[in-house]
């Protein structure tokens, strides 16, 4: 168990360090074209080829890490702490605050979540950041109802009690006492979605509502070579990889947290 | 002698959506003089809770009035209510889940000091200090919640609740979850501190014999309503109701 959860922090870590730092990584200019060598079928010199302005795939995949994971975990803690704010808000609240803010939250369950996203993306206009907000917007419900359930939870403890008669007030007890008792779930729950938000994310450039060309990020990247998906299947393949390997690494770091946290693991 | 509590007439109805109202205290008057050990006795569901929790303010009330030292502390809210816990504490029936199962036994206690002004490092010391009085080596303020004894950490309840030195410590069957032997030890515990510094007991149990040992006055409750009053030994003696009787004879 602690052996999985050491390799794959590992994985995920080296993944996250390598797309900082990916500028140094990439063999070559990854926005250098060289429409002389376009379309070069995978060689020593350009694993995975050359896209059709003969820009290498391998450097483009390397620096659209660092757009891909970055904006992916920027989304995960935007919406965790936003989530989380709600949830604990309403828990502690209750009354109607709770109520209508649990029933927009319905609404945005019970929508298909890339479809609205879609919607804000393309009323946001496109680019990155809007694309981050249009998912955040979609995806708070279900940390906020995480959360929620947790911190109604903790309401009814003993201790909690205890600390109301220490004199804590409102803000201590939530900051001290129920935060830090609720973090376990929620931090499984972001844990297993950075994974979705990747691939969320991809999508809406992949549709044309993230990252917009020239940048390079694996969505628009397969997007923007998938005409060419029969005749020179490397140049889309390359960062769909990507894509499928770092979601891959992310899921399974997330299980394996879970059932870290699991208490009935008997550690 | 003084008065230190006073509740008039408190009244705990509660309202359910589609359900029946239902009055979990009702009407209940009663006085805790300065250092006397009141007990309140009653099976479970009669009450004795309820009203423990209204006292604290746990519990907003439905009517009736609640004075400590003479204020009416009714409806206290935030900072004042803040004051009102300097003067009253309480100790809980589950000794382990009282404490912030993330936090360590010397935090739980240190946390009323601090809240109420004392620096993090004075607290902490405090709170080694306050161990040792009640029994337990001041090294347990390092350990988490779940890491000792049911008996242990009662006993750092207790640290908790006499940190600020409150006039009033109510225990709310603090010894119910723990074997005779360690009852027997937290009750002399009790007593100890009540000579110590002059504090004032409100008791609650379901116990009769504890009563008689450790109270110097009991009110019995039913349903609700207090049915029954006076000194340990005229009520087991002498009881008027036939419901004192049963819970008497469920001892015997």
């Amino acid at each position: 168990m602690k052996i999985r959860l050491i390799f794959f922090g590992i994985l995920a870590l080296a993944l996250v360090i390598a797309s900082y730092f990916s500028e140094y990584l990439c063999p070559y200019d990854p926005y250098l074209q060289d429409l002389g060598n376009a379309k070069a079928v995978p060689s020593a010199a350009h694993i995975f080829g050359t896209d059709r302005y003969g820009r290498d795939m391998l450097s483009r995949v390397i620096v659209g890490s660092k757009t891909s994971i970055y904006s992916t975990l920027l989304l995960v803690a935007f919406i965790t702490v936003l989530g989380t704010m709600i949830g604990v808000f309403c828990a502690w609240k209750g009354t109607w605050v709770d109520t209508v803010l649990m029933r927009i939250s319905d609404v945005f369950l019970a929508f298909p979540g890339l479809v609205f996203a879609l919607a804000v993306a393309a009323a946001l206009g496109g680019g990155v950041h809007n694309a981050i907000i249009a998912l955040g917007a979609i995806s708070w419900p279900k940390y906020a109802r995480v959360a929620r359930s947790e911190t109604l939870a903790q309401k009814e403890t003993v201790y909690l009690r205890a600390a109301k008669l220490s004199g804590c007030g409102t803000w201590k007890l939530i900051f001290k006492h129920i935060l830090p008792n609720i973090t376990g779930p929620i931090l499984v729950t972001a844990m297993l979605d950075i994974g979705t938000m990747m691939m969320e994310l991809a999508g809406l450039s992949f549709l044309g509502l993230g990252a917009k060309p020239p940048v390079a990020e694996w969505g628009s990247m397969m997007s923007d070579t998938r005409n060419l998906l029969t005749t020179h299947p490397w140049v889309t393949l390359a960062p769909g990889c990507a894509i499928f390997v770092s979601v891959m690494i992310f899921n399974l770091l997330g299980d394996t947290v879970r059932d870290w946290l699991d208490p009935r693991n008997g550690r | 002698m003084s008065v230190v509590l006073a509740a008039e007439h408190l009244t705990k109805t509660f309202v359910s959506q589609g359900r029946e109202n239902y009055t979990a205290v009702d009407d209940v008057s009663f006085s805790v003089e300065s250092g006397e050990k009141l007990g309140i006795i009653g099976e479970s569901g009669s009450g004795k809770t309820t009203v423990v929790n209204m006292i604290t303010r746990l519990l907003d009330v439905s009517s009736g009035t609640i004075r400590l030292d003479g204020e009416d502390i009714t409806l206290k809210k935030g900072k004042e209510l803040k004051e009102v816990y300097k003067k009253m504490q309480m100790v809980f029936q589950t000794p382990t889940e009282s404490f912030d199962p993330r936090r360590k036994l010397g935090d739980g206690i240190a946390e009323s000091l601090i809240n109420y002004g004392m620096k993090k490092k004075e607290a902490m010391v405090k709170a080694g200090q306050l161990l040792e009085l009640c029994g337990l080596e001041k090294e347990y303020a390092a350990r988490y919640p779940h890491e000792v004894s049911g008996g242990q950490c009662q006993r750092a309840a207790i640290a908790r609740a006499i940190a600020i030195d409150p006039r009033l410590l109510i225990l709310d069957e603090a010894t119910s979850a723990l074997d005779v032997t360690i009852q027997k030890e937290i009750l002399e515990l009790l007593d100890k501190l009540k000579t110590e510094r002059n504090m004032t007991y409100l008791f609650i149990c379901h116990d009769i014999a504890l009563v008689q040992q450790f109270c110097d006055r009991v009110l019995v409750m039913h349903q609700g309503k207090i049915v029954e009053e006076g000194t340990p030994d005229e009520v087991i003696r002498n009881p008027k109701t036939e419901y004192t009787r049963r819970l008497i004879e469920s001892v015997l």
